[in-house]
């Protein structure tokens, strides 16, 4: 995504061996090396993923071998998922705009299209709230609802960091603060995890409300 | 052969600042020994801190099995109770394996080297680097201190198997799945950043197929780690809401299914055992070269082996499962495909015998170490391509077979390549040589200790004495009784090790940068290396393995690297 140099970056987590050295010794061995923070990153996403895919597996296991005992009561509702799923791809959207802002130099616009995004991720969050109020069973009725809340769960809780990533880039994307259009990781390091994010409700949705 | 005196490659560094004082650069760090105990960013720090706190746990870990075997000694359960039994089998089980071999073979020593094999001054994300470090020792105490509290320690074996794992105390189960969850996000944040390191870090010019063979180990060896570790860390929050929340994943009483909880832990849990071993493979292959002067034979076709590894080591789990209710095709298909493993497997263990064959072999203790990993290795191989056939692992599952295979593999195979490891890279770490004669006294010792322990468990097996139990038929004591032997005398076998690291710290003879004449880039500097790992350019080491080629002719002690390599073949 960016060939930029390393420079100034002082990412808490993923500062690059490059941002350590800083010295000309440094630039003069790794100089020729792209940036392999948004690298380490998507190997992150790649291990996060498998967790999810972790927990389909055993769902879908689950469902295969495993009845549901009679009387259980396991329904789910479509049209606020389905709702709540529009929400989250347009935010894919909305995110990919405020990178293109950044890029263009148009700081308002970028700021503005990331707090819509935050919006959007929030409108999700609240939607999920009401689903959890409004279904019949609890966490421990049965095996799919026990499954249900841990995968729907999980994946909120992944919402709610991206929401509160995007509110940090931001913070940071005011004028004068540290992501700007000559140093945009931070934004775009937010912008894959929250495409990932979006990536895995789709197939959570299909596999948990559509299978 | 006439390798020249290596003498000093670089003039030592007199401190640990680089030249144009980059080590500040890595933050306010400590001098002296007191680096040990900080947050330091420096790899080659983060790898010894990694190799002594493992160490430290791998004392714990053979305490624990010295209680093992002292109340196996004899086939009532006397030396202890049942349920201590059981928490120190479980522990014992659990520090080895998450706290020593993993830690050590992936943290300690792939830290220290892998920036110095891809010509880099540090690993990728040197402050997740440190981050993945600390989180051991919290976890590790964390572990053991669940022995202590009411209710005592998990008592459900490494594996941590439901109902068993859902019925046993609650609070010492938790623990422990708390501290694995730690030790996994330490093991993936070290994998993500070898694999980063690995890909993006190269000193630009240097090939993947340049690199030693150690890098492409640890490079198989991550992927597996990024892949399957998370699946066992999903896997345990599930287990911990079904023993606190009383979810039902796994409890049959309550619906749930525990066979699904066995397929999803053996699916990180049989890739574990190559990450467990596959970095001994990659650290063998630079051992053996090195003392045989010789050329790693079939780079290629180990580099192949190993990423033939990764891709069926994700998909043979269920042989761990064959009675568990496994359909017969599943049966069929997770035979098969284990067997395939052999095939890589035995290209790597020829390779390593082709490449002792016709060498000009140095038996040092490295050595020894290095060639005894290549027997036990093959036998725990063969046994295990045994286990993956159905009707005999019917026979055997669960039995002191298995205890003798996998120990065959991880403590024949991997803990004997970190000694080997030990012997050939403590020069590089500390500056000064470890002594001859202690060092072959340890391996004697722990070569008869180790076979003596663990080869009469193959018999036990086969006649039928289960695992994991304090007491046994008495038809079962002689057998048990030599094992234990055997286990005094790896114990007894650590105290020449022991002692030897310690003193020669202080009084080893002085190794200067390159005392095997080896022709890998962390022994083309100072020994200890400076901060930033070499004075000057880093080197562009294109053949490492060029034994007995021009590369070992030429005057190793004022070449640089371009000379070393340039004219040299593979
Ligand atoms: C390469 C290093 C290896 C390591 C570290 C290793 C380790 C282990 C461990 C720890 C177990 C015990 C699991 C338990 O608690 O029940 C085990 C069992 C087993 N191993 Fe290996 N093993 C290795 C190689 C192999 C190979 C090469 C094969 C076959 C080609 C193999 C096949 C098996 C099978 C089938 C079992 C299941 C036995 C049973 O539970 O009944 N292993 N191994
Ligand atoms: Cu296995």
């Amino acid at each position: 995504m960016t060939s930029l140099a390393p420079a100034t970056s002082n990412t808490p987590e993923l500062s690059s061996g490059e941002a350590t050295h800083g010295s000309s010794h440094a630039e003069q061995d790794h100089g020729a090396h792209s940036d392999a923070r948004l690298f380490g990153l998507a190997t992150f996403l790649v291990a996060d993923g498998m967790t999810f895919a972790g927990f389909f597996a055993a769902y879908l296991t689950f469902k295969a071998v495993n009845p549901l005992p009679e009387g259980s009561n396991y329904q789910l509702e479509l049209l606020l998922p389905s709702l709540n799923t529009l929400l989250l791809v347009i935010s894919s959207f909305t995110f990919h705009r405020a990178g293109r802002g950044l890029l263009r130099g148009d700081g308002p616009s970028c700021r503005r299209w990331l707090l819509i995004t935050a919006a959007l991720g929030l409108a999700f969050l609240g939607g999920q709230m009401v689903e959890y109020f409004h279904l019949p069973f609890g966490l421990t009725d049965n095996l799919f609802a026990s499954t249900f809340y841990a995968l729907t769960g999980f994946h909120g809780l992944h919402v709610t960091l991206g929401v509160i990533c995007i509110l940090i880039v931001w913070w940071q994307t005011r004028s004068g603060g540290r992501i700007e259009a000559t140093s945009p990781f931070g934004l775009e390091a937010a912008e894959l995890y929250w495409h990932f994010v979006d990536g895995i409700w789709l197939v959570l949705f299909g596999i948990l409300y559509l299978l | 052969m006439t390798v020249a005196s290596p003498s000093d490659l670089q003039p030592p560094a007199p401190n640990n600042q680089g030249p144009s004082g980059q080590g500040q650069s890595l933050g306010l760090q400590p001098e002296g020994w007191l680096r040990y105990l900080s947050f330091s960013l420096d790899h080659k720090v983060i790898g010894l801190q990694y190799l002594i706190c493992a160490f430290l746990f791998y004392f714990l870990g053979g305490a624990l099995a010295g209680v093992i075997r002292t109340e196996l000694a004899s086939p009532i359960s006397d030396f202890v109770s049942r349920e201590t039994y059981n928490e120190v089998l479980t522990l014992h089980g659990t520090v080895m394996i998450f706290l020593w071999i993993v830690p050590v073979v992936n943290g300690a020593f792939g830290n220290y080297l892998i920036p110095f094999y891809v010509g880099a001054r540090d690993m990728a994300f040197p402050r997740l680097n440190a981050v993945a470090f600390w989180l051991i020792p919290p976890a590790g105490i964390l572990l053991i201190s669940s022995y202590f509290i009411k209710g005592g320690a998990a008592q459900s074996g490494w594996t941590a198997y439901p109902p068993l794992s859902i019925t046993t105390p609650a609070l010492g189960q938790v623990i422990w799945i708390l501290s694995v969850l730690l030790l996994g996000g330490s093991s993936i944040f070290g994998g993500i950043n070898f694999i980063a390191t690995i890909l993006k870090l190269r000193r630009p010019g240097l090939q993947l197929m340049q690199l030693p063979m150690y890098c492409w180990a640890m490079l198989g060896t991550s992927i597996l780690v990024v892949l399957s570790t998370p699946v066992l860390a999903g896997t345990l929050i599930l287990l911990s809401f079904d023993i606190i929340a009383h979810t039902g994943f796994f409890n049959p009483a309550l619906g749930g299914n525990v066979v699904v909880y066995q397929h999803l832990f053996w699916f990180y849990s049989h890739p574990a055992v190559y990450i467990m071993v596959l970095p001994a493979f990659g650290l063998v292959s630079e051992i053996l070269p090195v003392h045989a002067r010789k050329p790693l034979f079939g780079y290629t076709t180990m580099v192949y082996s190993i990423l033939a590894i990764v891709v069926l080591g994700l998909v043979v789990w269920a042989h761990h499962m064959f009675t568990s209710g496994t359909p017969p095709w599943m049966r069929l298909f997770f035979t098969i495909a284990t067997s395939f493993i052999a095939v890589p497997t035995g290209i790597k263990f020829f390779n390593w015998l082709a490449t002792l064959w016709g060498g000009k072999i140095a038996l040092n203790s490295a050595m020894l170490f290095a060639c005894a990993f290549i027997v036990n290795f093959v036998f725990g191989g063969i046994t295990g391509v045994a286990l993956a056939q159905v009707p005999f692992d019917i026979h055997v599952h669960d039995t002191y077979f298995v205890v003798g295979h996998f120990h065959y593999i991880v403590y024949g195979g991997t803990v004997f390549v970190i000694f080997s490891s030990v012997y050939h890279w403590y020069p590089k770490f500390t500056g000064r040589m470890l002594n001859e004669d202690l060092g072959r006294l340890h391996f004697l010792l722990t070569f008869v200790g180790f076979n003596l322990c663990f080869a009469p468990q193959h018999w036990l097996g086969l006649n039928g004495m289960p695992r994991r139990v304090a007491e046994y038929d008495p038809a079962f004591t002689t057998w048990n009784q030599v094992s234990s032997v055997g286990a005094l005398l790896m114990a007894i076998s650590t105290l020449p090790f022991l002692i030897n690291v310690v003193v020669s710290a202080f009084n080893g003879k002085p190794a200067g940068a390159n005392p095997w004449n080896a022709l890998t880039p962390e022994w083309l500097t100072s020994s200890p290396p400076p901060v930033e790992n070499w004075i000057g350019e880093a080197p562009l080491v294109t053949h490492p393995y060029g034994y007995g080629t021009p590369a070992d002719r030429i005057d190793l002690g004022n070449a640089t690297g371009e000379q070393i390599w340039g004219d040299s073949r593979r």
